[in-house]
């Protein structure tokens, strides 16, 4: 891990210090004018998730909220472009008239913060690639981001990729920006791929609390031919005041029967495909003597739609991690975290959200390290205000760490584009 | 073809390679080491054969620490290095150099894990497409990503392709169906990408390393996902009286939030070459033929199988038939997967193009290809990939012939631009390796093209892993787009070559 730490220009607040262009050639410019200047600049889109990654002290900041508005949808073609901070909410809503969605299920950090949404913009999205619960079946936004516009840290402006799924012209750009935070291009225009909506859902959550079990049938569950498009484990709450108990509350629907742990499993399509495949699941996984529930299409919207706006972390005062391990770890990491921290899993046993109360850099590191004997990783999403600095947000090692580190020099020769978001060195 | 302009070759190196060769068998077994002419010879070209080059020597190293050791004394040599797979490229991605040593990954060749727990394999990069499936069927898994080659193409060479099949409109090219890669540098270093993890933190490098044709780094280990096969799978054999009628009929399925598992179009030509090669019984009356694949849960699929029945009669179809079992099933595929002998079997040679574009615009797009192959006189056979608007035209041809070679060469050309001057690229899955090279000016711009540039220096300093591969040789985008030169009569002998 690196310890160098960049050191930013102070902060001058001169009239200047936020740039809000109108348009790519005036980004473009800006960008030129920083260069020449060696000017450290924040980016930013609404600053919905401004919080995730190391805090910035930028000469300038780069506000590209006004780039915003839809370009080109074409349905039939599945892909929608738009200009880079369109609000996600406006390109949802243009999808759901049509029928369609964003199939890696935007996630919403409004809630851990205000309690209310607040999904920032397509740009913001991409550069943090945090995909929901139907990642495990659909992908990641990496892979539905067809292709993109914007200009690098020389004040270039480049694209890559296009409006159609295949194509191999070039390097995948479009990856390798997604993810990157904003430290390698500010981002203009982008085209992601769109997929139907299916028309209608339901959720089987079946109440258990083994985790030997959980394992078993997340296991299970990932190799399943009945079609399933979520699939997560919410555990009770520990019996600690640190935590806030607001599970039940959350999660209260007519047709949820039970209290305390239960897995819940989502399927989409018509109906009687959905009736079928409960009907699969309950004699593959063996569910004839599980307490089950059955939430229909109104409850299972609401159900989903409240996880991936983690509202169980809702204005939480507490450390909020994100982990993603190899699936066949999560037994391990469910007997790590016991009783002692609030969680829940999702991607079929794959991602872990974890609060941590008191969370410091030694709590942290120590649940690092295990998480990396597990082969998995740790983003911390959350690190409360009142904590100190924590060293390393992202997990890394030193070889991706040496080639990250060439790959922002060829984008952005000077480092002036949130420097040190991701890593200090970086 | 017309001559290549290629890098320019390093008389030092050809001087040296009695040297080179003593120091490549100190690093790997004297065995793995070709130099002989006859043993040369099968390396001299990949799929695109009408490119042949001999490479330096060439070196099938065994483990990863051998590549490393490799790779390294060919940085601190300023050698070049053409890394290999199965050789079964259509863009010339393998073609070597004569100053270049070939580094073919032939030996690595075992599957390493098959972890079913994680619901993935490890392989060695010269494990073939098909045998990961082979491997993990009998648990009823397979990989998804089914190029037409899979039965010889290797996965290292798919990822370094970003190769895709007839399934990718549902489970997407390789890129979506990998998990993890080893890989080494330019400069001998080892590291690995991703794991058994889904998504990797921080750069997505792993996204990047995918597609990259050889020019940032040789894979020597790929982790990849496993599916398990669907409940059911059924397929649509439907007639059309006209391009348009199928492309509708394309258009209407996707409308209605149907994704199919595969949609093929083949125009009255390929059904005529398939069905005299392979009796596939495909209707010869039709204009363009619709293969739709669903696949699901049983009943999800003859639910489908109904609806998508009836956009076809909506749109005029012809004729209709749909597969009753299994036995059915692969029948209809069998004139599809036969396209390419198929055309081989009408001409002496076929020259294969790879465009992909906005689906809806596949009528306008053969119209233009039938307009180009009476201007050029060459018969052209299409296949496409109607779900995620990939296009195959087979320009059959004698290369014997050297104005018929030329004409094809720009009959192609003519194509790949055509797609992207109405919205879609150059090439869907094949790259652009040697091909298609100077076209990219078509689709990039002289930014675009440098930032793509800079990310290879930033790997591989010294341009020696796969140079003359994937961007123009003339540096500048500005030059317009192809350019026919016999070798030593460089037109601007004064530019920078990359
Ligand atoms: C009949 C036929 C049908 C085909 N059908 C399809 C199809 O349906 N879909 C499709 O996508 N493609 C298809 N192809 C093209 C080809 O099979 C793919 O591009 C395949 O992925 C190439 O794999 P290979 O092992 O043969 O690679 P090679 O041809 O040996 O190499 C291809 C490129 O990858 C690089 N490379 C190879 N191995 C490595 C490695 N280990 N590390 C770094 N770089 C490496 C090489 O330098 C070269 O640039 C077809 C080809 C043929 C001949």
């Amino acid at each position: 891990m690196s310890t160098e730490v960049k050191i930013n220009s102070p902060i001058s607040q001169d009239s200047n210090y936020i740039l809000k262009p109108k348009n790519e050639e005036e980004v473009s410019l800006i960008v030129k004018d920083l260069y020449k200047k060696n000017l450290p600049t924040e980016i930013i889109g609404s600053s919905s998730k401004n919080f995730i990654g190391n805090k910035l002290q930028c000469a300038k900041i780069l506000n590209l909220s006004k780039l915003s508005g839809i370009i080109e949808y074409l349905p039939e073609e599945l892909y929608i472009k738009v200009k880079a901070c369109t609000p996600l909410v406006e390109i949802e809503e243009i999808l759901r008239k049509n029928n369609q969605q964003l199939a890696f299920e935007p996630i919403d950090f409004g809630y851990i913060s205000f309690s209310k949404s607040n999904k920032g913009t397509a740009a913001g999205y991409l550069s943090c690639n945090f995909a929901g619960s139907r990642r495990f079946k659909s992908g990641s936004v990496r892979d539905h981001v067809l292709g993109f516009r914007g200009v690098n840290g020389k004040g270039d402006i480049i694209k890559s990729g296009g409006t159609v799924v295949k194509n191999v012209t070039g390097y995948d750009l479009s990856k390798l920006i997604t993810g990157s935070f904003g430290t390698l291009i500010a981002l203009t225009e982008i085209t992601f791929k769109v997929l139907p909506k299916k028309d209608s859902s339901s959720t089987l959550v079946i109440h258990e609390k083994n985790k030997e079990k959980i394992a078993k049938l997340f296991d299970n569950l990932q190799s399943s031919s009945n079609e399933i498009s979520g699939s997560i484990f919410v555990p009770v709450e520990p019996n600690d005041k640190k935590y806030t108990k607001n599970r039940e509350k959350i999660f209260k629907f007519n047709d949820l029967k039970n209290e305390g742990s239960f897995l819940a499993i989502r399927m989409e399509g018509s109906k009687k495909s959905i009736d079928e495949r409960i009907r699969g699941l309950t004699d593959e996984l063996n569910l004839k003597d599980k307490t089950k529930s059955i939430l229909d299409v109104h409850q299972s919207l609401l159900f989903w739609e409240r996880i991936n706006n983690l509202e169980l972390f809702s204005e939480t005062l507490n450390g909020l991690v994100r982990v993603v391990v190899p699936p066949s770890r999560c037994i391990d990491l469910m007997k790590y975290l016991d009783q002692n921290y609030k969680y829940y899993i999702d991607w079929c046993g794959a991602l872990f959200w974890i609060e941590i109360s008191g969370m410091d850099e030694t709590k942290l590191l120590k649940i690092k390290d295990y998480i990396i004997t597990l082969g998995g990783y740790v983003t911390v999403i959350k690190n409360p205000k009142n904590l100190a600095p924590i060293k390393d947000i992202f997990t890394i090692d030193e070889t991706r760490l040496h080639i990250s580190k060439k790959i922002k020099e060829s984008f952005d020769p000077k480092g002036i584009f949130n420097p040190g978001k991701m890593y200090r060195s970086i | 073809m017309s001559e290549l302009i290629l890098p320019k070759i390093d008389k030092t190196t050809i001087l040296s390679r009695d040297k080179i060769i003593y120091k490549l068998k100190k690093i790997t077994k004297s065995e793995n080491v070709l130099h002989q002419d006859d043993e040369i010879k099968p390396y001299e070209t990949d799929a695109l054969s009408a490119y042949k080059q001999r490479p330096l020597l060439v070196v099938l190293p065994e483990n990863v620490q051998e590549v490393s050791k490799i790779l390294k004394y060919c940085n601190e040599e300023k050698i070049k290095v053409i890394p290999r797979g199965a050789g079964t490229g259509l863009s010339g991605g393998a073609l070597p150099l004569n100053d270049a040593i070939l580094l073919g990954l032939g030996k690595f060749n075992k599957i390493l894990e098959i972890d079913f727990n994680n619901k993935c394999v490890v392989a060695q990069p010269g494990v073939t497409n098909l045998s990961i499936t082979h491997a993990v069927q009998h648990r009823g898994f397979y990989y998804a990503p089914d190029p037409s080659s899979q039965l010889a193409c290797s996965i290292g060479g798919n990822v370094a392709e970003n190769s895709g099949g007839v399934h990718s409109l549902k489970y997407g090219t390789t890129t979506n169906n990998i998990l993890g890669v080893e890989l080494v540098l330019m400069d001998g270093k080892i590291c690995r990408l991703g794991g058994k993890t889904l998504d990797q933190e921080g750069y997505d490098l792993l996204g990047l390393i995918c597609g990259s044709e050889g020019l940032l780094g040789v894979i020597t280990e790929v982790t990849v996902k496993i599916l398990k096969k669907p409940q059911s799978v059924k397929a649509a054999l439907i007639g059309f009286p006209s391009i348009e009628d199928s492309g509708n009929c394309v258009t209407e399925i996707i409308s209605k939030g149907i994704v199919p598992a595969g949609m093929e179009i083949m125009d009255k030509a390929l059904i005529e070459a398939t069905d005299n090669f392979c009796k596939a019984g495909y209707p010869r009356d039709a204009e363009t033929l619709l293969i739709v694949e669903l696949d699901g849960t049983t009943s999800e699929v003859n639910e489908l199988i109904k609806t998508v029945s009836e956009i076809a009669k909506k749109n005029n179809s012809s004729s209709i038939k749909l597969s009753k079992n299994e036995k059915e099933r692969l029948a209809f595929w069998a004139g599809r997967k036969a396209a390419f002998p198929a055309c081989g079997a009408m001409a002496p040679d076929y020259y294969c193009m790879d465009g992909t574009i906005p689906r809806g615009k596949l009528s306008q797009v053969l119209k233009e290809i039938q307009r180009l192959s009476k201007k050029y006189n060459l018969p052209v056979a299409n296949a496409f990939h109607a779900g995620d608007g990939n296009l195959h035209p087979l320009i059959m041809y004698d290369g014997n012939n050297k104005d018929e070679l030329k004409r094809t060469e720009e009959f192609g050309a003519d194509i790949l631009k055509y797609c992207v001057k109405l919205g879609g690229v150059l090439t869907g899955e094949h790259g652009v390796g040697i091909e298609k090279r100077e076209l990219m000016c078509e689709m990039f711009n002289d930014n675009d093209i440098q930032q793509q540039l800079k990310i290879k220096q930033s790997l591989d300093e010294k341009n020696l892993l796969n140079p003359g591969k994937v961007y123009p040789i003339l540096r500048k985008c500005a030059e317009e787009g192809r350019v026919h030169v016999h070798r030593g009569e460089n037109k601007f002998p004064d530019l920078p070559r990359f």
